[in-house]
């Protein structure tokens, strides 16, 4: 894995963006520019990221950003990679779509799905912090069981869209999971993405003071507990091959994780879950779990 | 070297016989677009299949994005346009309304982005057959709406389009529409240009956007507010509204620019549609002017003649450009007139037909205002006959001079009697 000094010291987000405190997607999106480096081209649709660009007038990042409407991100992207091509210059910039989970597993699925079943040469990062937070914490496809939010005032009642699996089955050579607590392994994604030709597709994770309701200092404490309950596991599938990340590979082991109780309890957002809905949370991941056991197995 | 060899080396310069989505193609091809992004509706779809066609011989050097729906066709080529390239599409009714969230968003952005309409009624019901009201719906959106009456028109009016579009006074998408089925599936001989005719005409794109250069970074259309925002050493930026009055002012400013481009092709090309922007037929000494656009006003010049010789001095003006208004021009244009019959084939649904209302805005407040009368005709294809015109100009001559003035919606062309005992519950419903 790659050690934190060969990570750039350069930064290619100006300092005071209007990211709330303990923002995961903006350290997320710091990591991400520090692998993609200059030469890259970022669109973006309505998002908290939208919010982190902040106002017209000026550009938050040291690369050039195409703010784009909600639903047109894996379209967007396509339209930048299609121009570079027409202009001879595919192969010297890196073309990213940034967009959270509403605009991924809701909205912009289509575009998405179209953009990758295509063959676009780009790669799609997805920040999930599993509900609409820009517009005040209503819930998407991406929010978890049990969850309040304000248009699930009782907790959801359905599970969070596996969307890193409807990616695989696209068929595109490079599907990754990762999250804002483990910076080096996400660094690494990007990285191990830039050097695949084709459709990428990153889930990162991205844990959210406000909506999840939690003190901003503990951001990368509760992601490293998604981690470590087995919540979210880190793995790459790179041409159809499954491959667990350093990171999560000790909670293949079910002693080895901790309950999911651990996790829920740091949040508010499920302050009220009920104890069936903790069970089905824990008997979920290890089904999960159980899949994972059986693919690396296969392979 | 052989003769054709030969030929071809001084002039590729002919006369295809096409279809009005092959003449649009033609277009396209030779005007070098970069980037195409779009999806199959009828009764577009030959306009893109021809030019995959284009592109897989070789004779077009474009990427062609075959994207999963029209919404993000114009998405695509949004984004295509902000990183530097040419970029045109093609579509109908269904597909430019599910574009619709786009259209703002480019011309907003100034994209001059041109889509091709092979225009088409709006469903419910379902209808594959051509009204104006696709093209009317998408009215306030910030394009340039031209709208042609034969092939010949489509092929030249999209080479201008792009000239139009990407004068750097305009730089403002551009949508050129034509009958569905009546023009895009009629075949007619077009002059197809010679290439290097057609590259002296159209200069290669200056956009004000590259995003392709990575050496420049740009944040295009973060969120505005309501006010200016001071950058302290860069200088204040624009808020929304400042935004939004450069837009419609490029596009007041456009109509000159428009007229300049048509008259510059004219002299070159040796064709010419009225000045541009209208079309007049047989207007010096009319009594009566019927104001139309495309197929409705084909069939009104069809007709002119018959009428003359029962009497009546009828003239025609055929509209070209829809958006911008050309108000100031048509005020002039009209200022003589005593009666106007305004033949619409769409309606601004709740009120009148568009172009009948639109003419009476602009003709607000002239000493003498002529009277004018609109009528709906051919929606969902209904076929506009050279009677319905007949019925429309004679009705109309009799309404005005009893100075009836209604805003009710007059149809002409419904067949109601002959619907018999069908319930009218049912038909109401549509169903």
């Amino acid at each position: 894995m790659v050690k934190l000094m060969e990570i750039p010291e350069e930064e290619f987000i100006y300092p005071g963006t209007r990211a709330c405190a303990g923002c995961s997607m903006a350290l997320i999106y710091r990591i991400a520019l520090k692998a993609l480096g200059p030469k890259t081209i970022i669109t973006v649709p309505a998002s908290c990221l939208t919010v982190l660009h902040g106002m017209q007038g000026f550009c938050t990042t040291k690369v050039s950003v195409l703010h784009t409407p909600f639903a047109t991100t894996g379209a967007s992207a396509s339209g930048i990679v299609a121009s570079l091509e027409d202009k001879g210059l595919a192969n010297d910039v890196n073309v990213v779509a940034f967009a959270g989970d509403g605009g991924t597993v809701d909205i912009g699925i289509q575009s998405l799905s179209g953009a990758v079943e295509r063959g676009t040469n780009f790669i799609y990062a997805c920040y999930d912090n599993e509900a609409y937070m820009n517009t005040g914490v209503q819930r998407s496809g991406s929010t978890p069981l049990g969850a309040y939010s304000t248009t699930t005032p009782n907790g959801k009642t359905g599970y969070k869209k596996n969307m890193p699996k409807i990616l695989e089955a696209h068929g595109i050579p490079y599907v990754a999971t990762a999250i804002s607590s483990y910076p080096l392994d996400l660094y690494e994604k990007f990285k191990n993405a830039m050097k695949i030709n084709g459709p990428k597709y990153i889930h990162i994770l991205a844990p959210c003071p406000p909506g999840w309701g939690y003190n901003p200092k503990d951001s990368i404490e509760i992601g490293r507990l998604a981690v470590q309950t087995g919540f979210w596991p880190l793995y790459e599938v790179i041409e159809g091959k499954f491959e667990l990340s350093k990171d999560s590979s000790k909670y293949l082991d079910p002693q080895k994780r901790k309950p999911i109780i651990e996790y829920l309890n740091t949040q508010k957002r499920f302050k009220s879950i009920s104890n069936e809905d903790i069970e089905r949370h824990q008997s979920y991941i290890e089904d999960h779990w159980k899949q994972i056991q059986k693919r690396i197995e296969n392979e | 070297m052989t003769i054709t060899e030969k030929k071809s080396e001084i002039s590729d310069k002919k006369i295809k016989i096409l279809t009005g989505n092959h003449a649009a193609a033609h277009a396209l091809r030779q005007v070098k677009v970069g980037v195409i992004a779009a999806y199959p509706i009828t009764p577009q779809s030959p306009v893109v299949e021809k030019i995959a066609e284009f592109i897989s011989e070789g004779k077009l050097k474009a990427r062609f994005v075959k994207v999963e729906s029209e919404h993000s066709a114009l998405a695509v080529c949004c984004a295509a346009s902000a990183t530097g390239s040419r970029v045109g599409t093609a579509t109908s009714s269904h597909g430019l309304m599910y574009m619709y969230e786009l259209l703002p968003w480019a011309s907003g952005n100034r994209l001059p982005i041109i889509i091709n309409l092979a225009t088409r009624a709006t469903g419910a019901p379902w209808s594959v057959w051509t009204d104006h009201q696709d093209f009317i719906t998408i009215r306030d959106v910030g394009w340039i709406q031209m709208f042609c009456m034969d092939n010949q028109e489509i092929y030249d009016t999209n080479i201008q389009a792009f000239k139009i579009a990407e004068d750097s006074r305009v730089f403002l998408p551009a949508i050129v529409a034509y009958d569905g089925y009546i023009l895009s599936h009629t075949m007619m001989p077009v002059s197809i240009e010679n290439q290097e005719d057609i590259d002296n005409f159209l200069p290669p794109l200056e956009h004000h956007y590259n995003l392709s250069d990575v050496s420049v970074v740009k944040g295009i259309d973060p969120v505005t507010t309501p006010h200016l925002r001071d950058r302290g050493s860069e200088g204040i930026a624009p808020g929304y509204f400042e935004y939004r009055y450069a837009m419609q002012k490029a596009l007041e400013n456009s109509i000159e620019i428009i007229m300049n481009v048509h008259d510059e092709f004219s002299e070159k090309f040796g064709r010419s549609y009225g000045n541009g922007i209208y079309k007049t037929y047989l207007t010096e000494d009319a009594d009566v002017l019927i104001f139309a656009m495309g197929s409705v006003a084909s069939q009104a010049r069809n007709i002119i003649s018959k009428l003359r010789k029962d009497g009546l001095k009828v003239g025609l003006v055929s509209l070209k450009l829809f958006r911008p208004f050309p108000a100031l021009q048509l005020r002039k244009l009209f200022n003589d007139t005593k009666l106007v019959v305004v033949f619409d084939r769409d309606i601004g649904y709740g009120y009148e037909g568009v172009l009948s209302y639109e003419l009476k805005a602009a003709l607000y407040g002239l000493k003498q205002s002529p009277f004018i009368k609109g009528f709906i005709v051919g929606l969902g294809g209904r076929d506009v006959t050279d009677q319905h015109i007949i019925q429309g100009v004679t009705k109309a001559i009799k309404e005005s001079e009893k100075g009836i003035i209604s805003h009710e919606t007059d149809f002409i062309g419904l067949k109601l009697e002959n619907l018999g005992d069908y319930d009218e519950a049912d038909y109401f419903k549509g169903g």
